[in-house]
Formats: structure tokens, sequence, C-alpha cells
């Protein structure tokens, strides 16, 4: 037995092993994703404060908080969707511009699937998939209507390709929203929230998705309610509360042994009932 | 009433009439998309302009515009395309419709724009596409498919307008109108018809057309 038994004593002494809290802690792998020292304000908010963290090539890191933490912002300003005011943001060691052509060209790296789908309302599922390659990375019609309709079919849903985005259900939707980012070959996929909006029997296809996504070696930055997924998928878990990181942690020792009173309220509010 | 067609050339007219409309029609949908990208585009030197440019035009009497591209540009600042006096009236009246009604397609092409969520330009950016992809792939051709409806208000608006043209002496339909009753008093009331029932031929349509796509275009949500 090489895994990390879930009883309190072990994880009580990894918690308290590490002194400070390695809120940078950087992990052994490459680094994809690198945050330094990003703030940003809504208004008079002070949305993300100091934000550090490091993601490894073909980490899985899920973000956990409660509403209004700015884990959604987090995730948003990593592809600039939201500007941020200081501190740097680099993606495989290329720092985000600020506009223009080469943000495009980056933002085509970062795979983004949102809460609410997004899909093209006007163009059909193959449609969909294939914008991004044809108009992008400039790929010929045949070739990206060939990888769109593999990565439909890894998807799972292959049948739907001719229809319109209304015509599928949700968790349908957002599982043509995965194949097209992945359509365009990410350095990483970043998740806002991906299955809140779904009905409840349709979040575990999505879930499963994004299970098989990770085993096959994607870089993720999930944010989710989904503790499930966290649990089973994620090589570390970030909690943010009030626009802070607040604690970062294997899902083992953040689950059973939290170090910070904000993580335990929250785990508390969200695993008892 | 045979004979009136015969004395004068009211489908001649009538034709110059949709000339004129379809001329601006496609003037003022060029210009009316691009003051309409100014106002929707993230520059605000852009969004400044087009909101002055459509304050001002969609303000000022369509009858005053027309004759300032007369007098103003004509005759006072010699800008003439042909030496051919009717057609360079025409020319200009074609200019001047289509400045006046491109204010009020940029509207309705805001309105539309209005329609198509957030998100879609957020996916669209997200995916890689430049501000101008944006535009093409996902927002214009739903904010067109939003907008059929007022754009059509704004067409048959324009096909009407038309008449002011005469203001400037092009020979359109409103123009032999007068001339005719001046001449045939007798018939005046037939005159009026014919000129009423023709507008309603080129209009009616336009409605009935925008009516249908605005539902079969309609982006499904």
């Amino acid at each position: 037995m090489t895994e990390a038994p879930k009883d309190l004593p072990t994880a009580a002494a990894q918690a308290t092993e590490g002194d400070e809290p390695p809120l940078a802690a950087a992990p052994t792998k490459e680094p994809m994703v690198v945050i330094t020292g990003v703030n940003k304000h809504f208004g008079e908010l002070h949305v993300l404060r100091d934000i550090d963290l490091t993601v490894g090539r073909g980490e899985v890191v899920v973000v956990l908080g409660p509403s209004g933490s700015g884990k959604s912002t987090l995730c948003r300003t990593i592809n600039r969707l939201e500007p941020f005011e200081t501190g740097s943001i680099t993606i495989d060691g290329k720092t985000l511009p600020d506009e223009g052509k080469a943000l495009a060209q980056l933002r085509s790296d970062v795979g983004m699937v949102f809460q609410s789908f997004n899909l093209f309302a006007h163009k059909t599922i193959l449609e969909n998939v294939t914008l991004g390659p044809i108009k992008v990375r400039k790929k010929s019609k045949a070739e990206a209507e060939a990888k769109a309709r593999e990565l439909l079919e890894r998807v799972g849903v292959t049948a739907q390709a001719d229809k319109y985005p209304a015509q599928l259900s949700g968790g349908q939707q957002q599982r043509v929203a995965i194949a097209r980012s992945l359509a365009m070959e990410p350095k990483v996929m970043l998740f806002d929230e991906p299955t809140s909006a779904l009905d409840p029997e349709m979040v575990n296809e999505v879930l499963e998705v994004m299970t098989s996504l990770a085993k096959s070696g994607m870089t993720m930055i999930v944010v989710t309610h989904e503790m499930g997924f966290a649990r089973r998928a994620a090589d570390r878990v970030v909690f943010m509360a009030d626009g802070e990181i607040v604690e970062v942690a294997t899902p083992a020792t953040f689950f059973t042994a939290p170090r910070s009173n904000r993580a335990k309220d929250f785990l508390g509010k969200i695993l008892t009932h | 009433m045979g004979e009136l067609f015969a004395t004068y050339n009211i489908l001649g007219a009538f034709g110059l009439t949709i000339l004129l409309t379809v001329s601006s029609a496609v003037g003022s949908l060029v210009i009316g998309t691009v003051v309409a990208i100014m106002r929707v585009s993230p520059v605000r030197f852009l969004n400044r302009v087009g909101a002055f440019y459509v304050n001002v035009v969609r303000n000022t009497p369509l009858t005053l515009i027309i004759v300032f591209c007369n007098i103003g540009f004509i005759v006072n600042l010699g800008m003439s395309f042909t030496d051919n006096i009717a057609r360079n009236n025409i020319i200009w009246a074609i200019i001047g419709l289509s400045f006046y009604h491109a204010a009020f397609v940029c509207e309705a092409l805001r309105s539309g724009v209005n329609t198509v969520p957030a998100g879609q330009a957020e996916a669209a950016r997200s995916i890689g596409l430049t501000f101008g992809q944006s535009l093409t792939e996902v927002l214009l051709p739903q904010a067109f498919r939003g907008a059929i409806t007022p754009l059509g208000n704004t067409l048959i608006a324009l096909t009407k307008n038309t008449t002011v043209a005469t203001a400037i002496g092009v020979a359109e339909i409103s123009g032999l109108m007068k001339e005719m009753m001046e001449f045939r008093p007798d018939v005046i009331v037939v005159i009026f018809l014919i000129v009423a029932l023709g507008f309603v031929i080129l209009t009616l349509p336009i409605g009935l057309v925008t009516t249908h796509l605005s539902s079969k275009l309609a982006v499904k949500r």
C-alpha cells in the first residue's frame, strides 16, 4: 500500500510538517501556468489579493471556495477575459499580453469551458467545433471536420453533429463545449463551474468526460463545487476565500484535515448535508 | 387611367424610386454597419464618434440633409460626379438618403447586438478569434438575425422617404405626381390612388418578408 491512508494522525502529521502555508508551492513538474502577485478590483471590491499559484504541466488543480471568493474571476483572468491590475500570468513561459493579436494567439492555447456553455447559437455542433481550427489554426475544412468528428465521438455526441445547440440537452452542450476547446489542442484547459448550470442527472456525464481528460494528462484548472470530482481527479486543491488563496493541499489532506478555519467552516457547510 | 400611363412615364418614375431605394438601402446598410461596429467596439473614441454621428444625423430633418446635398455640395462646393445635372442630383440624393438612414440601421443593429449574450463574445475570444473575427463570425451574424424586424422598418421608411429627393429635382414618383396633379386636376383622386398603391406594392412585401425571415432565421437559445 503506497496510497496515503485517510486516518487522521497521518494527515495531521502532514499538516504540521510544512510549517509555512505552501501558498506558492511549486509542483515538481515543469510549470505551465504561473500566476505571480495578481491583484484585481471590481470598483471598491478587492476580488483578487496577491494571488500566487503555479500549475505544472499535466497537473489538475481544483479551485474551491464559497461564492464571491474570487475563484471564477481567477479562472477568467488566466486567459484575460478579466483584466487585472498588478502582477503577471505566464502560460508555458509566455507572459500574457495586454490586447490584440498576440493575446488572441495565446488564448487559442488556453481552452475555456463556461458555466453557461456558450456554444455559438447560430452554428451547428460541427461548425462550433471547427470554427477555431479553421479560422485560428488555418486548417482545411476537411481536416478540421475529421478532427471534430473524432472529438465529438470522444465526448459522446456524434449523433448531434448537424443539430443546433438549442436542440441539445445541457449536458450534451457542455460536452460539445469541451470538444470545441479540445479542437484547438490547448496546452491548458480552464473550467469555470462547468456543471453548475446542469440538471443533476447530467452532471455525471460531463464529469466523466473531465475525469478522462484529466487521466489523459491534460493540464486543467477547474473551478467547481463538485467535491467528488475534486477528490477523484485533482492533484491539488486550492481553497480561496475573500479573494485570497487560503490553502493549497492534496485532496486527501484538504478534505480530511484542512488547516485553516475558513476551510473547515466551508467543508462543514457542504459536507454535512 | 390608361391615358395617364400613356402620357406620363409613371413606371419610369417608380423605377427611379426603386433605384433610389435599393441603392440607398445598400449604402445605409454598409455605413450603418460600420457605425454600429464603432458603437460596440472597445475603443472609447470610436464609441463617441459613432454616438455623435447617430445623434446628429438622426435628429436632422431629411429634407434639410437632401437640400444640403444639392445646395451645399453641388452648388456651393462644386462637388459633381458627372456633368449630367439630373444624374448628379440622383447620386447626391442616394448619398444623402444613405447617410441619413445609416443612423437608423446602426441603431437597429445595435439592438440586435444587445440580443446576443455576452458569453458568445467571450467564447469567441476564448478560442482565439481576434476582435474582427469575433465580430464577423459570431456577433454580427447573430445581431443581424436579431435586428431583421427593425431593419425592415427602416427599409420601409427609406422607401417612402425617397420622395424627399423631389426637393432637389430628382424625377421620382412624387415629383411626377405633383406634375400630373397640376395638368390633370380632373383625375386627381386616381393619380393619388395610383401612387399610393405603388408604394403599398413596394413596401408590403418588405414587411411580409422580414416578418417571415425574423422567425425563420431567429437564433434559438
